[in-house]
């Protein structure tokens, strides 16, 4: 039986995480030593914390199912991270970069927690410099920022278009040290296949080597899952091809609560799809929205050109619905008022599956050297993907899944609800709510990884002592048993005739028409009997060339949609039980008559946590939110 | 599109591996060229047989993960590209393809077009960082690093560690990625400390992987999808001979951790 203890310090906002930091125990030094700490992932959060936590002294072993470390998808982040510096002058601060970030998830996630990120914002900026981040500097040298969607403040900072690389990188650089000192074994290619739990507490995982196939078990004091979000459980989303649900999916199944699973940012700005043979969709930095204006056609009919159309016959529907924020509006505001005005008639492309993203303002008021400057990369992108040239010809862009605000259940200290298992970045559930703003999810991969985990596993560590268990422990025999047995499973079966990613894509329809961007009761209960019904057939039809026994990358690939497939029935449980709408969560029976989501605050003001049982529904629990400092408004950005 | 595909298949390390042909039709011009491999191994699957092995990840040529040796080049005809973002608009219908793994000593082949690529890694754990502790970093603007300053690095930094310089070059020589990560902490301020140490403890290590040495033909340029230029290399000789000059009292293996302790 699950129990979620939120576990927050009292007292006034801004010194809970002071009061956490200075209650907390410690580890002494020599005791670190003799402490090993299991880390999967190396992305943002999994990167800074396995070498923030070799710095400390503690042995750590990490795992990536890349090649290399710096592939973790995070290296793909492209407009930027934000930080409460205010070096603008603009009116920022900690609150207000708190507020916003509460305000853009509609008011779904824990104040706590939020204020804790917006506070270690800074610290972040810092360190990354330190590390050799080349930020973008004015001519002055002084750091650079750029403005991002949902906040009327410029605090985003960045490095040309890969600011994800270089934050990565930086990461990447500090795990090289450590490893180089000693203090972290690395190893990559190796993919975790199912956690370890034993008298109630996480004692290791079990994993995959890709290469030889073997099998193995590791255990440790702790484990910590960095392991990254799950919007490739839509097929088409602008993840790496690798971003999967695995490894949280697998410690559902034992013991740890999921929160939020149905929370998905599908974001407004990516390449529109052409066709089947598409392997994923491409995204186009949001940071396009600061110059570029959005529009259609006025009449539906209308097949100009977009340059022979006059602007009285352009609808620049974001500015008009939303004056105040204009192009500016967050993620999940922008994306339903471009599938609406395409779901109207009035979208452009094949299929009328786009709107345009035009710069011909921009580029008239400026020149068009600066607008090079600005996003030179990203048309460039652009026109190699589509062979048109967005400098002369509107850029056409369509949502696609993005990000998961979903993920595992996970109390201030960043533990989850088996002791012992930590759960950082985008893997985790907190600090987004219902809705990630622009840039922050860089922000708090690393907040968690290098300032949040390693002090709050200290506490858990000093607290409770046992010695590690060993590789023949039953509990790790057992965890062994499964993961053999489920690649048996994949593997056997002579006459099967499906592809794995036959099924993935089937999924993938079923989910984005019932639980993507806007979402309906019998639409959802229509997914929830198409699912396990797909499910049966992966089972029975799927098929799997080669053996277990060497580099196999389909019986990885498999092994992943038979998470997904899982998974996603969660999700739809999720989906169909909130009835409301919030943030990126859009219940079409829960809107107001100008089409903006109706938000729910007397039923649904808590996190929905849900517990796994096997052949059952799963079990849902509440975390209720209390807002002692902010008070839940209607979320208007008109 | 039709294209015919002379692709490498090797099942292991230790097997011996040749060239297999296939035929792919129905391609269309908007498909990537991973895409148009991803249609080829979805027909062997349905078959029953082990599809090509590759890597890929992101996509958006950003991961560095995507390796192909494309008729004789690495990621293929076009410049400033990585393999993923290569489109089949790019070639001639009919066209007879061939498809190689990255070869280099360094890189010894995994399976079909999948290289061990991790001598990269270890030339990044040699001295590839700066070494500050987490926590207690000076506020990000008490550093003013100059605008011009400040791109080289970035331009330094774009690398993507895909190794397709290595497998251009004759030699299979690893100098446009060690300097292109020299050069990016050591046109920093904040780099500057331990320049003289970083410089040889990553030339050292790229020697002891055997990757060859640099004959300045700048194969490695012409296929660097990032556009790191050959320049960067004379600013690794440069740090390299400042180094050499200098001398380093620091050893160039960083001490172990707690050492005093011990
Ligand atoms: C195209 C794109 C652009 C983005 N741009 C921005 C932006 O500008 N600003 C912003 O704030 N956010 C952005 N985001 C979101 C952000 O990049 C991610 O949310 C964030 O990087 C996630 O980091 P992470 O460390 O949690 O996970 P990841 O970086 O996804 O890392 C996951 C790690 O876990 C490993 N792993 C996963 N499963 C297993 C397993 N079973 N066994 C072993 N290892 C495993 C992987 O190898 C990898 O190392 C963007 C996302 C995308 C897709
Ligand atoms: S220098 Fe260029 S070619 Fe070489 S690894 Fe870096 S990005 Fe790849
Ligand atoms: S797949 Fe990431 S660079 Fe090509």
């Amino acid at each position: 039986m699950i129990t979620l203890d939120p576990n927050v310090p009292a007292g006034p906002l801004e010194m809970k995480w002071d009061r956490r930091r200075f209650s907390g125990q410690l580890v002494s030094p020599t005791n670190k030593r003799r402490i090993k700490i299991i880390v999967v992932g190396t992305g943002l959060a999994g990167a800074s914390a396995a070498s923030t936590l070799g710095q400390l002294g503690y042995q750590v072993e990490c795992f990536c199912f890349h090649d290399s470390p710096r592939r973790a998808h995070s290296i793909a982040a492209q407009g930027g991270i934000n930080a409460a510096k205010n070096y603008q002058d603009d009116g920022d601060s900690v609150a207000r970069l708190f507020y916003d970030t509460i305000k853009g998830g509609d008011f779904r996630s824990r104040e706590a927690n939020v204020y804790r990120l917006a506070q270690i914002s800074t610290q972040i900026i810092d360190q990354c410099v330190a590390l050799g981040v080349p930020f973008a500097r004015e001519y002055g040298g002084q750091l650079a920022n750029r403005s991002f969607g949902g906040v009327q403040v410029s605090r985003t900072f960045y490095c040309r278009g890969q600011t994800g690389q270089q934050l990565l990188l930086g990461a990447y650089s500090a795990l090289c040290w450590q490893i180089e000192r000693g203090q972290v074994t690395m190893r990559p290619r190796t993919e975790m296949l199912d956690v370890i739990v034993a008298d109630g507490h996480a004692r290791g995982i079990v994993v995959r080597d890709l290469v030889t196939g073997r099998l193995s078990v590791h255990t440790a004091h702790a484990v910590v899952l960095a392991t990254g979000g799950y919007s490739n459980v839509y097929y088409l989303s602008t993840n790496a091809s690798g971003c999967n649900v695995t490894a949280t999916c697998r410690a559902w199944k034992q013991g740890a609560a999921f929160a939020n699973p149905s929370f998905t940012q599908i974001h407004p700005t990516a390449i529109p799809p052409i066709g089947d043979h598409q392997a994923k969709l491409t995204l186009m930095s949001e940071s396009l929205r600061n110059d570029g204006r959005i529009w259609v056609p006025v009449s539906p009919s209308d097949r100009r050109p977009p340059h022979a159309i006059p602007p009285s016959e352009r609808d620049y529907f974001l500015e008009r619905r939303y004056p105040r924020f204009g192009n500016l509006v967050p993620r999940d505001v922008a994306s339903r008022a471009v599938k609406a005005i395409c779901d109207e008639g009035c979208g452009v492309g094949p299929g009328g599956q786009g709107v345009y993203l035009d710069f011909s303002d921009v580029i008239r008021q400026q020149g068009i050297d600066i607008v090079r400057e600005r996003y030179g990369n990203l048309f460039e992108m652009y026109e190699r993907i589509t062979g048109e040239n967005a400098y002369e010809v509107p850029m056409r862009i369509y949502p696609a899944p993005h990000y998961t605000m979903g993920g595992l259940w996970v109390d201030y200290n960043l533990m989850s609800t088996i002791p012992g298992l930590f759960v950082i970045g985008e893997a985790n559930f907190a600090d987004h709510g219902a809705n990630r703003l622009g840039a922050s999810s860089l922000m708090q991969g690393l907040a968690d990884g290098y300032f949040i985990l390693p002090y709050t596993i200290g506490h858990y560590l000093a607290t409770v002592n046992s010695p590690p268990i060993t590789e023949d422990h039953g509990a790790s025999r057992a965890a062994l048993e499964r993961v053999k047995a489920r690649l048996k499973k994949l593997l056997q079966g002579k006459g099967r005739r499906r592809t794995a990613a036959s099924f993935h894509r089937a999924l993938g329809k079923i989910l984005w028409d019932h639980c993507g961007m806007s979402r309906r009761a019998a639409g959802i209960r229509g997914a929830l009997e198409a699912i396990p019904s797909l499910r049966e057939e992966f089972w029975r039809d799927v098929i799997v060339p080669g053996s277990g026994e060497a580099l196999n990358q389909e019986l990885e690939y498999a092994g992943r949609v038979a998470d997904f497939l899982e998974f996603a029935e969660l999700m739809c449980h999720d989906a169909l039980h909130r009835e409301e709408s919030c943030g990126a969560h859009f219940r079409e029976e829960y809107q107001t008559e100008d089409g903006e989501p109706r938000r729910d605050d007397d039923r649904f003001a808590y996190v929905a946590a849900w517990e796994y049982r096997e052949g059952e529904t799963p079990v849902l629990h509440k975390e209720p939110l209390n807002f002692e400092f902010v008070q839940p408004t209607t979320r208007s950005y008109q | 599109m039709k294209f015919t595909l002379k692709i490498w298949r090797q099942r292991g390390p230790n097997e011996r591996g040749g060239f297999v042909t296939y035929s792919v039709d129905e391609v269309s011009p908007d498909m990537s060229f991973l895409e148009m491999l991803d249609a080829l191994n979805q027909r062997l699957i349905a078959t029953a047989e082990e599809p090509v092995a590759f890597e890929h990840d992101c996509r958006e040529g950003i991961c560095g993960s995507c390796s192909l040796v494309i008729d004789g080049v690495p990621h293929g005809p076009d410049r400033g590209v990585t393999t993923c973002q290569l489109y089949m608009r790019r070639f001639a219908d009919e066209k007879t393809i061939t498809i190689e793994p990255w070869r280099a000593k360094a890189f010894p082949i995994i399976k079909d077009l999948v290289v061990d690529r991790r001598a990269l890694d270890r030339i990044m754990q040699a001295g590839g960082y700066i070494s500050v502790n987490t926590g207690g970093a000076v506020d990000g603007n008490t550093l003013l690093i100059g605008k011009d300053e400040a791109e080289t690095a970035m331009d330094a930094a774009s690398c993507i560690g895909c190794g397709a310089c290595v497998a251009a070059c004759k030699n299979a020589s690893a100098m446009l990625f060690v300097a292109a990560k020299v050069s990016h902490l050591a046109t920093l301020p904040q780099g500057k400390p331990e320049r003289t140490r970083r410089v040889m403890a990553m030339v050292q290590a790229m020697d002891r992987e055997g990757f060859g040495s640099c004959g300045n033909q700048y194969e490695c340029e012409a296929v660097c999808p990032k556009h790191v230029s050959v320049r960067f290399i004379a600013m690794l000789n440069r740090e390299y001979l400042r180094s050499g000059i200098l001398g380093t009292k620091m050893p160039a293996r960083s001490d172990p951790p707690h050492g005093e302790s011990y």
